[in-house]
Parts: C-alpha cells; structure tokens; sequence
C-alpha cells in the first residue's frame, strides 16, 4: 500500500485513499462524508463547492486533493462551533438569504472568505466578490444584505 | 373559496407531462396509526372540483376505510406534536413553510409544533405535482379544512369531558378552555390514548384572512439551521450502506442509436457493474471516477441523424405547424380579417422566443434502493408520484412497489417533472443488487434535461385614432398558450396556438409560454403607444377594463415615479398581465453604455397582486427571485445547437444571472385579503423582459423583437 497522503478539514486530520489528483470536491463529499459543499458545474463556474484552504476561499473542484496537503481546509461543517452558528450563517438565517438553499455552503464560504480579508465591504465590493457564486433562485439582494448584517455583527464581537 | 378560480388545465407546453395516472393509496388506516402512534387523525376529501383534478384518483385498489379522493390528512399525536402531510414537495418555493403556517394557524397551536410530511408516495396522499402556482390555491384551503375539523374534534371532545356547550370551549395556543369556569386541556391531553379518526365534513367554515395569526407572517424558512450548516441533505448528498455510484453513457448527438458495441474490457475491471439494455448503457462501481473509466473503456459506435439547428430554428417552427390549430387555446371574437383590412392605422409585427434551460444549482439526481422486488427511490422531483408511475412503467413493476421520497430540492423552476435520473439509478441497482446514485453533470443537465421551447409569435394589429384596439391577431408557433390571451378591450380579437413537433426535448418552465407570450404582446402594445404618439401606461390603461391589472399597473407606474422627463442614454418601460389568477406589472430602468453598446438594467419595479397573502416575506422572496431569473431569459440566456449537440451546456458558455445583473428591484405586494390566495411562483416572472425591452427602446429607438434581447450587447445604429 502506498503511502497515503492526509488532509486536515475542520481540525482533523484525514488520510486519503482517492488517487492524489482527484478533485478536493470528491473527497470531500465521497470519501470523507463531508456533503455540504456541493456539486454544481464542475468548471469552478458556479462556487457551490467553496471551501477555505488556507484561509482562502477556493473551488474545491479546481483543486486536486494533492494540493490540500498541508493547507488546513475549513468546510461549511466546521464553522459551527461549540453549537454556536457563524456569523455569516446565522446573518443568513435572520435576513432569509436562501430559497432552495443549494448555493448556500458556497455563499456563506465565499463570504467568510471575504469577510476575513475586507472586514466592513461596500455593496460594489460584495458584489464583485461574489460574482462567481451563482444562486438560481434570484436571492441575491437578500444575500448581500446578509453579509452587511454578518460584517456588523463580527465587528461588534472583536473588541 | 375555490369557485373564483380557474378550472386547472394542463397546457400544451407541458410536453412533459405525457404519463397516465396511478393513484390509489399504500396506506391504510391501520397501518397510518401504527406509524404515527395514537392520537387523533383527520383525512381531507378533495371535493372542490379543481383540487379533484390534481388530487383525485382513477382507477385502481383504493383501501375500504379510506375515502377515495384524500387530498391532506392530519395527526395529533399523544406528545401533541401535529404532522400534517401532503404530496407537494419543497424546491425552494418556501412551501413547507407557509403550508406549516396554514396548519398552525387553523389549529391554533405554536408554529414550531408543526412538522409536515411531504412529497413521499408511502406516506402522502396522492398529488399530480409542484407546478402550476397550485399549491397556495388548492393546498391551502385542504389543509385549513383539515385543521380547522381537527380543532372542532378536539373542542367536541374537551366539551364532552367538562359536560358543557361546546360553543363555551375555545381553542388557543394547542389548549381548550372552559370560558365558563377556566378550566383547560392541552391538545396532547386528549389525544393520549385514543384513535380517534374523522374525514372531513362537506362544509367547514375556515379562519378568514383578516383573522389569522400565524400565517400571513413572515416567518423563515424551516429547518433554516440545516440548511446553513451543510446538515440537509439534497438527493446527491445521500448515501445508503453499499451504495454505488452509477454513470450514464450518453449518446453523442439527440436521436443516436448504438450500432457498435463492445464491453469486454470494462467487464473485466473489478467492482464494476456494466449495464446495457437497448440504448442504454450505464456503469456503477464504488467511486464516480472508477464508473466513468468503465465507461470510457466500452468500445461503442452511434449512428446519428440530421437535425435542425439554432440558426434555422425560427424559420423552421413557422414553416412546420401542424395543419390543424388547438381549439382550446383560441380567442375569436369579432371579423378580425375585417378590421384589420379597413383599419387606418395597423401595426404588425413577429417576434422570436429561445430555447432556454432552467439550470437548477441541483443537478437531476436519485439513488435507488431494492428491496426484494421492492423499489425505493430519493430524487429531487417536482412529481413523486408521476415519477413513481414512470419507474413502474419503464421497469415492469407494479405501482404499488415502488415508493419515492423526495428530499427538499435545490430548486427546479418546472424543470424537474420527469424521472430521468431516477429511471436510470433504479435500473442500475437492480442490476448491482445494490443502492445506486447517479448524479447528472452539469453538461448533461444542459444537454439531456428538457427545455423551455423556443417560438415564433406573429401579431397583426389596429387601432383607432384615438387609441383603441379595433383588432388583435396573435399567432403562437410551438412555444405555447399560457397567457396567449390578450387582457385588453378589442372588439375584433383572434388568438391561436399552432403545435409543432418537437425539436429539442422541450417542457414546462416557470410561467410556461406566458413569457414567451407577454414579451410579444406587452413588446407590441408598447409599440402601438408610441406609434400613435400616446404614453405607454395611458395607452394600456385606455385599453383596459380589468380593474386588478390597472391597480398593479398603477402601483408600479407609481413606485418608479411614470412618467419621468428623458434622460440621456437612459430608458423607462412598463409591462403587465395576469396568469394563474395573479396580477403584475413591472417598470424597468436601464442604462446604455454608448461607447461598449452594454445595457445595464438599473430598476425593476414589480406590483404583483395575488389575493390575500399568505406569507409576505416568502412572497417578497419569490417576486424578486422570479424578477432576477427572468432577467437571465430577457437579456442572454439561450441554448445554442447544432446536428444534435447542444454547444454551450457549461455556465461557462450558457450566462445566466450572476451578482453584477442584479438591478435595484423593488416588490410592490398588493394584499387583497378579500380575495383567495393564488400560487406566486410564475407570475411575476412575466412581464420583466417586455420591459426591459420597451425600456431600450425608449434610450435608443430600437426595438428588439427577440428574446433573449441583447445576447451580444446592442448593435450600433
């Protein structure tokens, strides 16, 4: 048996038995049980598959699960702490950001992501941050409104 | 509260919708009380008659202690947690929410006692399917008469047990008391122990709106948690011990049949179960990559056949329609040919419609499970017991063996009414002996998936100096009939749908033809203002006795501030109609970038009117959703074909609405709590492209006629 390469996702460590350039998405979903992040183009067109690598939002099914190695990945499952939702999640929740709610693990990953480098962003800025997260369902000003709310309530938590 | 609606017809567009029906019911009383437990239970009759049509049975074994045509029932159980359950499902409309509002409101218990149970043909009563803005109009009023019995049950009961009137007993918050002598019972008090079953009496006076406390609020979603954690669980996130992934190998053009077939070598690869049966060739093996390289190691040859392309497709439509007119979708008043002929100001005009695909984020999807000869199939779907019928036909088992459970779906928009994915999941597991989940591409959701069809519309028309319609000829090719009639006075009116064969595997899409039809006639009526030198809005109101299309109008007009002096490279326009007993209009603003030729839609401004509303926030929700994915249709989205290949089925090549699109859009929601409530998922879809479109005419003075209007930006002048 080869050596096995391992992955770290929301604090733990996994190894991996899918071939090393699988994309990160397989893995994730098939092989480590982690479903949230979601298929839905395969071409890193449309974001639902959004992850933090590193702390840096990324399409996890342009990336093959080689590349995660040694680069912690953060999952919509583990922003959840200590049964506390995430801001970003629970903004979500209160300004009803989501119809069907399949682009949701990539809107609120991408937001994270945003949100970590550009604490208190305009509308313009959210929206070109977001351009390549698609929601079918037409949700958008609801979602932008959603990362106002978030960036609030982050600011008000850090000191 | 159902007379004043529309008696459902399926229209021609739903080319879909071929299958016969099924329906006859798996469980029985018994069995319904072992499932849930003791308690109290209420089974709805669908005795209205257009909720008979979506709810009622034909033939088949129908258990003697249940009535036949069931349309909702209800459980109180002994912890008096309520379940109510029906056979819509959840895509993304919000309704499990506002039908868990219904419940709680009529029953006069807490919001989150509710659980509904949806979409399951083992445990819901029969339902012909999510579309058609049905569920609001017929599920509502089902579900508050079964609520509303369940609470007379109970008060029947507490009146009982006190020996009092049970005109003194009243229902709040999940508990009846005595007004007399204060005395009080919980719901789960007098449910403990009992079995107690009742259908549904004729007539059963419900909650008016003016009086409801729950529903008309805007509540979030349920199980909103779920979904922001990654925990809810779609069709693809599913995954049953021993579950196989399944690949589907597709044809390489529409049409194709295998002429050369060799499986040799990937019969020989390990774990790999290969499925060929006709023109259907399939692989499940344990990962989605070991699959598709067993399919990629089938040796196979297709013979294809010449197709119409994208190019030729409008000429192709008019010059194909069949000989004969479909009669029930005609208008014919007055001598139209007459009219037209001695009229001193005429105006006529055709206008093209694309295909466009609905690109819901969840591909089709299912996994399949067998038991014995026992099916059980997870798909996202808008029909669980239309696809229920298909599996059992396609596999040559009887109905009663096969049960699909639909998990809350990332969205369809009228896309997900067959069972594809569900059909070719099932056939692979039976082979595998195991569970096997196939999940579409993206490339084959853009290419196998149907579409909203593409169609021609000519229009001849005249009017009077004054600017009254004398005459208003419409002629729809292939796209359909919804909302083909003109809400406008005309004495002298003709308007026909013409069917033509299928080109592209075609289908239902959110507002049917009645996009395709407002764009033509809304683009037309806005044409014929100008023509004659009269306001877009004045010329419509001038032409219209329908009073709830003049106030949405009106309200929109209003909202945007109609009329505004003309601004450089800026443009206004308004649009409007009603379908499926709901009213909109839209304004839009837009702005052109000289230089580039780029249209920005700055303003949408949205007045819809759909009765008494049931849940604002859902509503507010689903209006300017539709006004954003109407957009993507207006402006760009259209599928590209050619000898039998759809050329552009990736969003890298197919645009839809993305973050930067999205204009400043207003709802504006006209309650009319006088007024049953209507479905609102389509409706407001409609108006938003003859808008825009009237809206660059008025920056630039040129009018497009096509939809989608600017795929290439504006050409230059």
């Amino acid at each position: 048996m080869p050596d096995a390469i391992a992955i770290e996702v929301n604090g733990k460590r996994y190894p991996v038995q899918y071939p090393p350039e699988t994309p990160l998405l397989y893995v994730l979903r098939d092989e480590l049980g982690l479903t949230g992040s979601k298929y839905g183009c395969g071409e890193g067109q449309c974001g639902s598959c959004t992850v933090l690598m590193a702390g840096q939002p990324r399409r996890s099914c342009q990336i093959s699960v080689s590349a995660a190695v040694g680069k912690p990945v953060t999952t919509i499952e583990g922003l959840e702490k200590d049964g506390l939702l995430h801001p970003v999640q629970q903004a979500f929740i209160d300004a009803g950001a989501f119809q069907c709610a399949y682009c949701t693990s990539g809107m609120i990953m991408s937001s994270v992501g945003l949100l970590q480098s550009n604490p208190n962003p305009s509308s313009d800025e959210i929206v070109q941050f977001l351009q390549g997260n698609v929601c079918r369902c037409g949700t958008h000003p609801r979602i932008v409104d959603a990362v106002h709310q978030a960036a609030k309530a982050m600011q008000g938590r850090s000191r | 509260m159902s007379k004043q609606s529309p008696v459902f017809a399926v229209e021609p567009e739903r080319y879909e919708l071929t299958s016969g029906s099924i329906h006859h019911f798996d469980l029985a009383r018994r069995e319904f009380f072992k499932l849930l437990g003791a308690g109290i239970a209420v089974f709805a009759a669908a005795t209205n008659s257009h909720a008979a049509q979506e709810t009622a049975p034909s033939h088949g074994f129908h258990p003697q202690d249940l009535p036949t045509d069931i349309a909702a029932w209800l459980h109180i159980g002994e912890d008096g947690a309520v379940t109510a359950f029906c056979g819509k499902v959840e895509i993304g409309q919000n309704i499990r929410t506002s039908l868990a509002q219904t419940v709680a409101d009529e029953l006069r218990v807490p919001f989150e006692s509710v659980r509904m149970v949806m979409g399951d043909t083992a445990l819901t009563p029969f339902d012909a399917g999510t579309f058609g803005s049905r569920t609001t109009p017929t599920m509502t009023p089902q579900l508050r008469r079964v609520a509303s019995a369940a609470r007379d049950l109970l008060i029947e009961a507490a009146a009982k047990e006190w020996n009092v009137a049970p005109s003194s007993v009243k229902a709040a918050n999940a508990k009846l008391t005595d007004s007399a002598s204060g005395r009080t019972l919980t719901y789960a008090s007098l449910a403990r122990g009992k079995t107690l079953a009742q259908n549904l009496p004729a007539e059963d006076p419900v909650t008016p709106p003016a009086d409801w406390t729950v529903a008309g609020k805007p509540l979030s979603k349920v199980d909103a948690r779920d979904f922001v954690t990654g925990r809810h669980q779609y069709t693809p996130d599913l995954h049953p011990a021993g579950m196989l992934h399944g690949k589907v190998m597709r044809p390489p053009s529409f049409g194709a049949t295998l002429t050369v077939y060799d499986d040799s070598a990937a019969r020989s690869m390990s774990g790999v179960v290969i499925v060929r049966d006709g023109d259907f060739v399939a692989a499940a093996a344990t990962t989605e990559r070991e699959a598709r390289a067993a399919l990629a190691a089938i040796r196979a040859q297709w013979k294809e056949v010449p197709q119409v392309s994208s190019r030729e497709i409008f000429s192709y439509l008019k010059n194909n329609a069949e000989a004969k007119t479909d009669g029930r979708h005609r208008q014919q008043q007055g001598l139209v040919e007459t009219a037209l002929a001695g009229a001193a100001h005429r105006l006529d005009a055709t206008y093209n419609v694309a295909y466009i695909a609905h690109a819901p984020l969840e591909p089709r999807a299912a996994v399949a499970e067998w038991s014995g000869d026992k099916l059980t199939v997870w798909t996202g779907s808008q029909r669980p017991f239309g696809v229920r019928g298909e599996l059992a036909d396609t596999l040559h088992i009887p109905e009663s063996n096969v049960r699909v459970i639909v998990p809350d779906t990332g969205s369809a928009y009228g896309g997900k009414h067959t069972g594809d994915a569900a059909i070719e999941a099932a056939r692979l597991a039976r082979a595998a002996h195991r569970p096997v989940k196939v999940v579409w591409t993206r490339e084959e959701e853009f290419t196998w998936a149907y579409f909203r069809p593409a169609g021609v519309i000519e229009i001849k028309s005249a009017i009077s100096p004054d600017g009254k319609l004398l005459a208003w000829d419409f002629h729809n090719y292939h796209s359909g009939s919804s909302g083909i009639e003109t809400p406008y006075a005309v004495p002298n009116v003709r308007t026909e749908y013409h069917s033509v064969s299928l080109v592209l595997r075609s289908g239902s899409y959110r507002g049917l033809a009645a996009t395709a039809n407002h764009f033509a006639r809304e683009t037309h009526m806005d044409a014929l203002a100008h023509s004659a030198n009269i306001d877009p809005l004045e010329f419509r109101l001038r032409n219209l006795e329908d009073a709830r299309l003049r106030a949405v109008l009106e309200a929109a007009a209003k909202t945007l501030g109609w009329p505004q002096a003309k601004k450089e490279n800026r443009g206004m326009g308004i649009a409007a109609g009603h379908e499926k007993g709901s009213y909109v209009a839209t304004c839009a603003e837009i702005a052109v970038d000289e230089k580039s030729g780029s249209v920005r839609v700055v303003r949408l401004v949205t007045a819809f009117e759909c009765g008494a509303i049931v849940n604002p926030d859902g509503l507010r929700n689903q209006v300017i959703g539709a006004n954003i994915q109407g957009l993507g249709g207006a402006l760009f989205e259209a599928i590209e074909f050619e000898n039998g290949r759809i050329t552009n089925p990736r969003f890298s090549r197919y645009r839809v609405p993305r973050f930067r699109d999205v204009p400043d859009i207003e709802a504006v929601l006209l309650d009319r709590k006088d007024i049953a409530p209507a479905g609102a998922g389509e409706t407001p879809i409609m108006a938003v492209a003859p808008a825009i479109g009237n809206a660059i005419f008025n920056a630039t003075a040129q009018r497009l006629n096509n939809l989608p209007l600017i795929p290439n930006g504006l050409k230059k002048t």
